[in-house]
């Protein structure tokens, strides 16, 4: 994923969406593709996601109602060639229920290329980075806006795939602007990795997308995305308002 | 019971499983409460509220006439006593102060009784702090007067309307808005649960419980130390804290839980609201909500410490049924004249079980934490009797 992220050429747009939200999921991240996504992040739902704001939180809930299990995800996917990288995203019990070793062997056999564990910060992630190296997983560690100089590098050099840039310090959700520190944590690590950043949380409009991705090599865009998936939105329609995000980052970047 | 070290490792359990944004806050709590620990003047600030404000110390009051119809020696720790009705004052008394310490304005917390709600508004009263309480919606149709009081305290409530809408989503909720106001805010836990300092700081600053009693229990007993020590764990506050005066000692150790939400005795490994431990979940790892007539024990998981003093065999973990729990806090109004909360009237019930089956042989002597006062719940009780 790495690799193809740093040849891509162009500033990286990641899509997220639930798995199993709904019956025709899938269809969505064919969407994504069409309308220029470099990767695709599919959520894993958990009972309690502590860092979504209320989009995420009413998916998750919304899909585990449905009978929706990380195993039926991915043998939704399972064989199916989308030409761009999946990232999982999901929190550490799940993970810590099959075990780190079966988790991440799992997802590579479903085609996974990546993973990100939101709840999981560097001091408690040594097992999941052996089990995700071995099993040719990409773990992307997090990063945030108040994470000290020396904390960040070390996050910048055991990440991989990308680093996750998490911008403002709350949940996953809508917002009004793109928070003014982002910029200032994006620098700082650019200034001790080469590898992908990409930033995450309140992409909301096609303006913040230009605007993140100036600075970093690309951006994650979720609530927006499955804000429309629950209001009943079709996979079309969702795909034509990432596509809008996709050319005003080829313009604005 | 042992420092956890810098990781906060209870053996296998504990650690800080938080989002990046959280970790320098934990971080900072944890270097603050070390230093404020250490720290004599602390000290003695927390010990002065304790006694002006709490009244500590609590009580060990004898059960006369439950002992006597059960044949054992039963002792009742009465933490029932202690301002605010319950234990819960012990540990927010002593956050606050760390906040103030640290340049806090506000305190953030989750309830799910209401009493360590009620205690965390009591506490900002006092020191002229702030208070945002978390608070399930389910659990403030059941708590009313607690929501009441903590609004005449000058708290705010934001009912939690996600999940099961009780302590858990509470949880949740709570550490959502943390992330986004860590630099005025400090999270009050109420419970041995959380990342690391968390469950380490709420037992150091419950431990007042077990050091009262063990002092109060080698005045009163001929042996000095009582054989059982009995106290009620949701997410095993009390518990803890009466275990840390008691872990030293032959006593044998027993943590009561509801049926319905014993993460001790029934959970799988797991990670939730930053710690690992065991808790209530299914086939898939989804957290299965817990279900309990005593909304403090509705929490699907266990302290770390718990899980680990499991693992070790020094404290046994049992459940008791919300009917055996009801009748347990019928009997002791009527025989001692205190009516408890149904998180404490747990481990009555457990004791009467017990002392039925043998299990607590003629003459035991047994501590018991009565963690609480029953006045919240009785339109629960009046329902059902």
């Amino acid at each position: 994923m790495e690799a193809g992220f740093r040849a891509a050429g162009r500033k990286l747009l990641m899509p997220y969406t639930t798995g199993g939200l709904t019956d025709d999921w899938v269809e969505y991240l064919r969407a994504f593709v069409a309308a220029g996504a470099d990767a695709i992040e599919v959520g894993l739902p958990f009972s309690d996601p502590t860092l979504d704001g209320p989009t995420i939180q009413e998916a998750s809930d919304a899909a585990l109602a449905r009978g929706t299990t990380a195993r039926g995800i991915l043998a939704d996917v399972t064989g199916l060639d989308f030409g761009v990288p999946l990232v999982a995203s999901t929190y550490y019990n799940l993970v810590a229920h099959d075990g780190p070793e079966r988790f991440c062997a799992a997802l590579r056999d479903a085609g996974f290329a990546g993973l990100i564990v939101p709840d999981l910060p560097l001091d408690e992630a040594g097992e999941l980075i052996a089990a995700a190296e071995a099993a040719g997983i990409e773990l992307a560690l997090l990063a945030s806006v108040v994470t000290p100089a020396p904390r960040l590098a070390q996050i910048a050099e055991r990440s991989r795939g990308f680093v996750y840039a998490v911008s403002l310090m709350g949940t996953t959700g809508e917002r009004r602007e793109v928070d003014a520190a982002s910029a200032a944590l994006v620098e700082r690590l650019k200034a001790v990795t080469d590898r992908p950043v990409l930033h995450g949380f309140g992409i909301t409009t096609p303006e913040h997308a230009a605007r993140a991705s100036r600075a970093a090599d690309g951006v994650i865009v979720g609530a927006a995305l499955v804000r429309r998936v629950l209001d009943g939105a079709g996979p079309e329609e969702v795909g034509g308002y990432l596509a809008t995000m996709r050319r005003a980052i080829d313009q604005g970047a | 019971m042992a420092d956890p070290g810098p990781r906060g490792r209870f053996g296998d359990h504990g650690g800080r499983y938080v989002p990046e944004p959280l970790v320098a806050a934990c971080d900072e709590v944890a270097a603050a409460f070390q230093e404020a620990w250490a720290d004599a003047g602390f000290r003695r600030s927390l010990a002065n509220l304790l006694a002006l404000h709490v009244g500590r110390p609590t009580p060990l009051t004898p059960a006369w006439r439950l002992s006597a119809e059960l044949g054992i020696d039963l002792l009742l720790k009465r933490e029932d006593l202690a301002h605010t009705g319950s234990h819960k004052i012990n540990n927010v008394l002593g956050q606050a102060l760390l906040a103030s310490r640290m340049g806090r304005t506000r305190l953030i917390a989750e309830t799910g009784a209401g009493m360590h709600g009620v205690a965390t508004a009591t506490a900002a009263a006092l020191l002229g702090l702030e208070a945002t309480v978390f608070m399930g919606e389910k659990d403030m149709e059941r708590q009313a007067p607690n929501v009441f009081r903590m609004r005449v305290l000058g708290a705010e409530v934001v009912p939690v309307r996600s999940g099961s809408r009780t302590l858990k989503d509470a949880t949740s909720q709570a550490m959502r808005h943390w992330v986004g106001v860590v630099d005025e805010a400090y999270y009050c836990v109420g419970s041995v649960i959380g990342p690391h300092p968390y469950p380490y700081m709420v037992r150091e600053l419950q431990r007042v419980i077990g050091d009262e009693a063990r002092g109060q229990c080698a005045a009163e007993l001929p042996a000095g130390v009582p054989d059982f020590v009995v106290a009620c764990v949701g997410g095993g506050s009390n518990a803890a804290g009466t275990f840390a005066g008691f872990v030293g000692t032959p006593a044998r150790l027993v943590g009561v839980e509801a049926a319905g939400g014993a993460g001790a005795a029934r959970g799988r490994e797991g990670v939730l609201h930053g710690f690992r431990s065991s808790f209530l979940q299914d086939g898939d790892g989804q957290v299965t909500e817990a279900h309990s007539i005593a909304p403090g024990l509705d929490y699907p998981g266990v302290g770390p410490e718990h899980a680990h003093l499991r693992d070790l065999g020094r404290a046994r973990y049992v459940t008791v049924e919300d009917g055996e729990v009801v009748e347990a806090a019928v009997r002791l109004a009527r025989t001692e004249g205190i009516v408890p909360a149904l998180e404490s009237a747990h481990a009555v019930a457990w004791v009467i079980r017990a002392a039925a089956s043998g299990e607590l042989p003629p003459g035991a002597s047994v501590l018991l934490t009565l963690s609480g006062r029953g006045d919240k719940d009785i339109s629960t009780l009046m329902e059902l009797l």
